[in-house]
């Protein structure tokens, strides 16, 4: 092809794209977070399949991904989103509150906190461990380096860090005092911190920095099968939190598109085993007992607290860890 | 050149000049005032009115907490440090392919461009590889204690790397202008070598050396890309100021975002400013010469 025939073609893409969409087709825009793109490629598939047989209009889901507070940011700033699938509750809080594209009791329609998948926060070691690295107080030990991104700028470090603090409130009788020296100490040990959960993982994996990445178990599963077995070994601690990144119709929008009833579907499908079997191919935690059961030793037994147990939901461990003048910043206070 | 002469006794004479004989000045200062206001202003002035809805207290704490002054710090330093090593640097490089010819001379000339359009992102991430541990530059640096990767060092340079073409190219044309025959007379009149540079070559590019570090400086101080790789963005040590700004994005506090960005946007034209006042100076300090 010559350059002007490829340009014409690009054009005619983008054309069919912008055009509208025939008779019996829809389409869906699903915003979500970075390390979804493999799991909603294959989910996406599936529901349109489903979705066809079912009432026979074709629908095809559009993804955007990047990092969850920023597409929370798209969407507020007007990104025409039908569903949102975030890394946390409290981005879809924000739209709520910021925005009013979607109600704010929005947790509460659909079933598990409207999270329905779930994760967890695991560590991925260099192969053999040696440093030996075994729980969350080994992370504390000098000459550990940890890596782990920047919780002010990328929500899966937020769960890292709500991981960490529920582990030594557990270790330490609930006391606050010892729980932030622990944290303290485990940020003292991290030599870098990236903006986001995939920059983390390169600076782990390709740059060889670190003897230790706190990852989404599904980012740390995802991570041994593209770059091969014999470089990493997952580590599962005694204890974590129980990740719960929620989905969301976003009312308004889906209203003006009139595909309230399509969006409505394709989030509760999620529920579904056929759904919940994409998830846990694709390494996050069905909620089905079934689908679960099935994948049984895929997914290590461990202690799991929510935010909510440990911390009484997201808003108040946002405003006092992460907002400015919290526990974070005061980690990096000089004279400490 | 900046003799003028008065068109008719209109009062506007005085304060604007029409350069010479052409016609059309009135639409085009017109279309310039618009083009400018419409890309320029108009953004710049969105800052300003989002920064204005926030109460004083909120902007004077968001703008003043130590990691916001750490930060101001490092990123106003290392982008000056960055624009004089450009300075020094890329004078030299425009020198050479100025005055020189070798082999090889094209291709060097179209390598200056590339910081320019390399996505500031692979810049980043390529210097960040280079200078860990593991590194080539890292592994050679290693053994006198010098780390580049994840410190101040590191955003410094960064920086240079996105800087380097705006100093070359801004001298080069200059230089290339610039009549030899001025140099001979020099020498011919006895000047040694380093009068010769000094009194005459200097002076003849000063205006554009200043013009090609002010805007390596100002391209430093909004750099984001490049920098979040190589600077391993720790509080109060390697963090630069935009990354602050996207870090009071990510937590919704979209007017401590702006206060920064407005401390930025009024230092640096402030800077800018000077920078310009200047370079015009010299310049006319050269003309009179």
């Amino acid at each position: 092809m010559t350059r002007i025939q490829r340009i014409l073609a690009a054009f005619v893409v983008m054309a069919a794209g912008f055009g509208q969409a025939g008779q019996g087709s829809v389409t869906l825009l699903n915003v979500s977070y970075d390390p979804t793109r493999e799991l909603y490629q294959d989910y996406n598939a599936a529901f349109s399949k489903y979705w066809k047989a079912k009432t026979g209009v074709e629908v095809t889901v559009k993804q955007s991904h990047g990092g969850s507070g920023k597409q929370a940011r798209a969407v507020i700033d007007g990104l025409q989103a039908d569903v949102v699938t975030l890394a946390l509750a409290y981005d879809i809080d924000a739209i709520a509150e910021k925005a009013g594209v979607l109600p704010k009791n929005w947790q509460s329609r659909l079933p598990n906190n409207s999270a329905p998948y779930t994760s967890t926060i695991v560590f991925l070691v260099r192969k053999g461990n040696p440093k030996r690295i075994k729980d969350w107080n080994d992370l504390v030990r000098p000459g550990i380096a940890v890596i782990t991104p920047n919780p002010k700028t990328s929500g899966g470090a937020r769960w890292n860090y709500l991981a960490a603090w529920g582990y030594a409130m557990r270790q330490n009788g609930n006391d606050e005092t010892k729980a932030q020296d622990f944290v303290t100490r485990l940020y003292k040990n991290v030599p870098v911190l990236d903006s986001g959960a995939r920059g983390a993982t390169t600076t782990f994996v390709e740059r060889g920095i670190g003897d230790v990445l706190l990852a989404w178990e599904n980012e740390a599963f995802l991570a041994i099968d593209e770059l091969g077995k014999d470089k990493f070994d997952l580590v599962v601690p005694s204890v974590s939190i129980l990740a719960e990144p929620p989905v969301s119709l976003v009312d308004k929008v889906a209203g003006q598109h009139g595909t309230t009833a399509v969006a409505k579907a394709y989030l509760e499908y999620l529920y579904s085993p056929e759904g919940q079997e994409v998830a846990a191919r694709n390494y996050y935690r069905p909620r089905l007992q079934e689908v679960a059961t099935r994948y049984g030793n895929r997914f290590p037994r461990l202690e799991l607290f929510t935010i909510d147990e440990q911390f009484g939901g997201w808003l108040k461990a946002q405003k006092k860890h992460f907002e400015d003048g919290g526990v974070f910043d005061r980690i990096y206070q000089p004279g400490r | 050149m900046t003799g003028s002469i008065s068109l008719g006794g209109e009062r506007r004479a005085a304060w604007f000049q029409p350069a010479g004989i052409l016609p059309g000045f009135w639409p085009a200062f017109g279309f310039s005032a618009l083009y400018l206001s419409l890309i320029v202003l108009v953004p710049l002035s969105a800052v300003f009115l989002k920064t204005a809805t926030a109460s004083w207290a909120h902007f004077w704490g968001a703008a003043t907490s130590p990691a916001v002054l750490a930060s101001f710090r490092l990123s106003f330093g290392a982008s000056f440090a960055a624009a004089l090593v450009n300075a020094v640097f890329g004078f030299v490089v425009a020198w050479v392919l100025v005055r020189y010819r070798f082999p090889g001379k094209r291709l060097v000339d179209a390598l200056v461009d590339l910081p320019f359009a390399l996505p500031t992102a692979v810049a980043g991430i390529a210097l960040t590889t280079l200078c860990t541990q593991s590194g080539w530059i890292g592994r050679a640096l290693a053994p006198w204690g010098i780390r580049v990767a994840f410190t101040r060092l590191g955003v410094l340079v960064a920086l240079v790397f996105i800087g380097v073409p705006f100093v070359v190219r801004s001298v080069q044309p200059v230089l290339a202008d610039a009549d030899r025959e001025i140099e001979e007379a020099a020498i011919s009149l006895g000047a040694n070598r380093w009068q010769v540079f000094t009194r005459v070559v200097f002076p003849l590019v000063r205006p554009a050396l200043l013009a090609g570090f002010a805007m390596a400086f100002a391209r430093g101080l909004g750099e984001y890309g490049s920098v979040v790789f190589i600077a391993g963005n720790m509080p109060m040590k390697t963090e630069i100021a935009p990354l602050l700004i996207i870090t009071k994005l990510e937590q919704y506090d979209y007017t401590g975002a702006t206060a920064i960005a407005l401390v930025m946007l009024v230092a640096s034209f402030a800077l800018l400013l000077a920078i310009n006042l200047l370079q015009w100076r010299s310049r006319r300090f050269a003309e009179a010469e």
